[in-house]
């Protein structure tokens, strides 16, 4: 059924240039906003940040998540030779961070470096930000401590791949948006664009509590292994949807995932398995609120995570939408 | 006609131990521990996380709730991926010592069980012979070409250690997933001597699910019952030639009862009493911080659970030989009961310091 | 099945008696006579058919890879020394079982306990001890004593599709299939040689070849394959499945190229799977057995061995039976390796 249909990708690409560090969703928030209104029954945003959306149902809730935010800098010290010194929002290694153009909300672009002959260790007021200013003062007027900026990445499409920044999640995004436009569904739908997952998913413990769902579905990004020398059969690129096994903060209840990977079987879904120590997603705090949620995810393979130059590929984001609407519309696992 | 203790803790180890209940997988689990409670108690049913709840009411019927807990997951291996000579790369699942896997007997759980032994994949930048092999370096070899190995097993099936439980001199007994089988084993032994106390308040004996990736389980399972004290059972390291200097606790002096910040001093002052009392060998064990036990999150849930914690010693923490005393197992089972038997009619006077 | 018998049973370096014992039992009905020298090889003889016959020797070694204990602890550890090469890592988190009687377990440090440089050292033999559940030297002194061996406890099973799992595979198979092979009659003189303490440095060979005579000799052995990875084929010296391997050489013998080119001809022709074994690393009796007296033409047929000297190897269930089948038309054929002229690989197609 699921074949490699062409999208309007042009929305995605508003997505992932908006500007959205963990704790600043907004510009992220107002995009979606305008895109869900004609579809939804209600949009609340809550204390955190999170914006959660309502397609009504008689049959069970079930909560659908993805998360706005971006990994980003934040200003802490600007030098009195116009160079700024910064902390890292959510999960970026300062080994990466070289020569990467960051920009911040009102446009102004810098450049990370290191000084000269310094070895990079864990430390980050070893690298520093240029934005081209002469002194003090004139960086006061672009940027003030506690800006925050996120690693530019234009985005890029052809047939197969699209690249760009911050595919991390708005794909996600974009996958729960294309839903919300087509589905037809019996369930109670909430549709959470959490905020603030890159720094501990702490937008989706708060809408977790609120709604109370029958099931959570998480749909965010993973690893994808796939280099010149690894070609071992783990998650890779145009080979389908990842079903969410385990992550460092959740190990998916087996009948979940056994449930997921049948409709996708069924409708002929492509699909892989993500299987991971590292990282935890919103997943973590939402199955263990208040008695237990059952929860599963969907999660979309990315070349270069938080890069500012990740790739995916366009068979997987089909396959994930087709997943995800094949899922809210049959059968849940424990009615089976 | 109920059981001697000691014999019912060594059947119990025996039939629970050897089982796969790798965390998050734990409901494979729930037939042996049915098998085990059902005989003493009155209810049990679980959870969608697979928390099992074993009930024993009190007599009274303005009781209140005595909640223990034990967790049920072990520590093991989840695949990755089959590689193109039918070998089978996986991911730990809990703190796994890779130094521990090298020819490990272990059991794939794929369609079927299939048996499978982790070596180790040689590779030309392994030079260093100081260095140890890491997790990654290893495979499981199944004894399968690679389509056949693709068509029994699939990446996020479990594989479980396989070894069997060993009796050992003097009572002792050695295996895999020692934690926290002797954790639920001592529930039992309690379980069954109160089958002959009388006890005022309802006793709800968890065992809880996935606390070697995070306590998991023991959150949930809490929040649900909120009770009004709780004990957590667990296992604590026992002194062995090299970590003399870093342990003190030993095999075979009796359970440990903790102390500190993460334990109700007066659940901490109940237990002691109860042991002294009774007659019953104990140790101390000082824990300035969360223990890394059910407990430190238990003490945390809804308006916070006088907690208490009691320990076995086990020697070869997350090794396939975990050792452990059947005597302590034993002391530490008639030491719950006692204590539970002895709480005070209004189990809120525990709640104020 | 013999080899699961052999296998199962403990047999360290200095303590083949009870392999031996298995073996006499065994072999009794189908040899000549037999008897045990003062070192403990097994030498069992069987007179051919044809008179007069070639003498031909088949030998396996009945010795294991295990422990030896070296000291009890005042708390009432067991430490160790292992016989035979072992990678001590391996030894971690092990059952073990004294003296046949007493089973113990190899500990390590809980990784909780654990700094994070300890975390990636490779164990040294004086770190690790045996657990027997005493809690005082007085109390293990009743059950072990210093010298006692320890062996693995792994049990000999089928395993996945067309293998077979077990201890000892380092030699009890090249064991078993001379047990197999002596239920035939052949028109050669067969002496049979189970050798002790191979593990030891050849050190029951030794002692044969001081007065061992025969026209061929023929090794039967387990060979170690690392054909458990996808990369790097020219180091996985054998590949289970392909058939028993002929040596070309290791660190005690270079085999003869006329006597390799027989077996490659007679393995054709009979079509058995027959590999080469690609490396040159270790030794076996063959060291010692092919300078015996004037010397004896020798070849040692190995079985590929996955995870050789630790307590679970894998062998192929097809190997092991073309092993016994090669040997056996080697046995029926044995005429074309006498008096071979020296011609070197020259000759090879």
């Amino acid at each position: 059924m699921s074949m490699n249909r062409d999208f309007d990708y042009s929305l995605l690409a508003k997505l992932t240039q908006a500007f959205g560090p963990s704790g600043n969703e907004q510009q992220v928030a107002e995009i979606i906003t305008d895109n869900v209104k004609d579809y939804v029954e209600s949009i609340v945003t809550d204390t955190m940040g999170n914006l959660i959306v309502r397609k009504k149902g008689n049959e069970q809730k079930i909560m659908i998540v993805c998360h706005m935010d971006e990994v980003g800098i934040i200003v802490t010290h600007i030098n009195k030779n116009g160079f700024l010194y910064y902390a890292t929002v959510g999960g970026l290694k300062n080994t990466d961070m070289i020569s990467k153009r960051v920009i911040f909300s009102n446009g102004t672009v810098g450049i990370i470096h290191k000084e000269k002959d310094e070895t990079i260790d864990k430390k980050p007021e070893k690298l520093y930000i240029d934005i081209g200013a002469a002194n003090e003062q004139e960086a006061k007027e672009l940027v003030r401590v506690g800006d925050m900026a996120v690693i530019s990445g234009d985005f890029l499409e052809n047939d197969s791949v699209i690249i760009s920044k911050a595919l991390d999640d708005r794909i996600g995004c974009f996958i729960a948006l294309e839903v919300i436009r087509t589905v037809t569904s019996p369930y109670d739908l909430y549709f959470v664009f959490s905020a603030q997952e890159e720094v501990g998913a702490r937008g989706a413990k708060t809408a977790a509590y609120a709604i109370e769902a029958d099931l959570a579905i998480i749909i965010d990004t993973t690893f994808s292994y796939d280099t010149p020398k690894v070609q071992n059969n783990r998650v890779s690129l145009n080979n389908g949807v990842a079903i969410k096994v385990m992550d460092k903060s959740i190990v998916v209840s087996p009948a979940i995932k056994n449930w997921m990977a049948k409709i996708a079987a069924a409708s002929d879904i492509p699909h892989q398995w993500e299987i991971i120590t590292a990282g935890g997603t919103d997943s973590g705090p939402i199955h263990l609120t208040k008695g237990g949620i059952p929860t599963g995810g969907l999660a979309i393979p990315v070349r270069y995570l938080h890069s500012g130059n990740e790739i995916v590929g366009k068979k997987d984001i089909t396959a994930g939408i087709d997943l995800l609407t094949a899922l809210i519309t049959t059968h849940l696992y424990f009615e089976s | 006609m109920t059981k001697p203790h000691l014999q019912l803790a060594q059947e119990t180890i025996h039939l629970l131990a050897g089982k796969p209940g790798v965390s998050g997988y734990e409901y494979k689990l729930f037939p042996s521990l049915e098998q085990t409670f059902k005989p003493l108690v009155d209810d049990i049913y679980t959870d969608n996380m697979h928390n099992c709840y074993a009930v024993k009411n009190g007599y009274a019927s303005n009781n209140q709730t005595v909640m223990l807990a034990a967790h049920s997951d072990e520590i093991g291996l989840m695949v990755t991926h089959i590689d193109s000579k039918g070998f089978i790369h996986f991911s730990p699942i809990g703190g796994i010592d890779d130094r521990t896997l090298l020819y490990q007997e272990v059991t794939v759980h794929g369609s079927r069980d299939l048996p499978g032994i982790i070596s180790f994949q040689p590779d030309q930048t392994k030079s260093d012979k100081k260095k140890s092999v890491k997790l990654h370096q290893m495979a499981i070899d199944i004894g399968h070409s690679s389509e056949e190995a693709q068509s029994l097993v699939k990446p996020g099936d479990i594989v479980s250690i396989n070894r069997a439980t060993l009796d050992l001199l003097d009572q002792t007994i050695a295996g895999k997933s020692l934690d926290n089988r002797a954790g639920i084993t001592v529930m039992a032994v309690c379980l069954s001597e109160l089958n002959s106390i009388k006890h005022k308040h309802n006793v709800i004996a968890v065992t809880t699910v996935q606390e070697e990736v995070g306590l998991r389980g023991a959150q949930t399972s809490t929040e649900k019952l909120n009770p009004t004290i709780a004990v957590a059972i667990d296992v604590t390291h026992a002194q062995t030639i090299d970590a003399k200097n870093q342990v003190s606790i030993h095999l075979g002096k009796g359970p440990a009862i903790t102390i500190g910040p993460n334990i109700h001093p007066t659940m901490h002052a109940l237990l002691t009493a109860c042991a002294q009392d009774n007659n019953l060998p104990y140790q101390v064990q000082a824990v300035a911080g969360p223990t890394g036990t059910d407990a430190r999150i238990i003490q945390l849930s809804s308006f916070g659970i006088p907690t208490g914690l009691l320990s076995i010693p086990l020697r070869y923490m997350h090794t396939s030989v975990e050792t452990v005393s059947l005597k302590d197992v034993v002391s530490c089972g008639k030491l719950l009961a006692r204590f539970i038997a002895a709480l005070p009619d209004d189990l809120e006077d525990i709640s104020c310091s | 099945m013999f080899l699961k018998y052999l296998s199962e049973l403990h047999g360290v370096s200095g303590n083949e008696k009870d392999v031996r014992d298995y073996i006499i039992e065994n072999i009794d009905n189908n040899v000549d006579s037999y008897r045990v020298d003062k070192i403990g090889n097994l030498l069992a003889t069987k007179k051919g058919k044809s008179n007069p016959a070639i003498k031909v020797v088949l030998t396996a070694h009945m010795d294991e890879v295990g422990l030896f204990i070296t000291e009890i602890t005042s708390e009432g550890y067991l430490k160790f020394q292992t016989i035979g090469y072992m990678d001590v890592n391996i030894l971690v988190s092990k059952p073990v079982i004294i003296n046949n009687s007493v089973y113990g377990v190899i500990g390590s440090k809980a990784i909780h306990l654990q700094k994070p440089e300890e975390r990636k050292q490779s164990f040294l033999i004086d770190q690790l001890y045996i657990d027997i559940g005493a809690n005082s030297k007085e109390e293990a002194e009743k059950n072990v004593k210093l010298g006692d061996y320890a062996g693995f406890t792994t049990a000999f099973t089928s395993f996945g599709s067309g293998f077979y799992k077990g201890k000892a595979l380092d030699n009890r198979a090249g064991c078993a299939v001379i047990m197999e092979l002596l239920k035939q009659q052949y028109n050669c003189d067969l002496t049979t040689v189970f050798t002790v303490q191979e593990e030891l440095g050849l050190r029951g060979s030794k002692i044969i070849s001081n007065y061992l005579n025969a026209d061929l000799a023929i090794v039967v052995e387990t060979t170690s394959a690392m054909d458990n990875q996808e990369q790097d084929r020219e180091n996985w010296v054998v590949e289970l499945g392909q058939g028993p391997a002929c040596s070309l050489m290791d660190q005690a013998t270079i085999y003869r190229p006329e006597l390799i080119k027989k077996t490659i001809q007679i393995a054709e022709s009979y079509g058995i799977p027959l590999q080469l074994r690609e490396g040159t690393a270790a030794a076996n009796d063959a060291g010692n057995i092919h300078l015996a007296g004037a010397g004896i033409p020798t070849i040692t047929i190995s079985i590929p061995c996955r995870y050789i000297h630790s307590m679970s190897s894998v062998i192929s269930q097809s190997d092991y039976t073309n092993c016994i089948e090669l040997i056996n038309l080697i046995l029926n054929n044995c005429q074309e390796y006498i008096n071979l002229p020296h011609r070197g690989w020259e000759v090879m197609k």
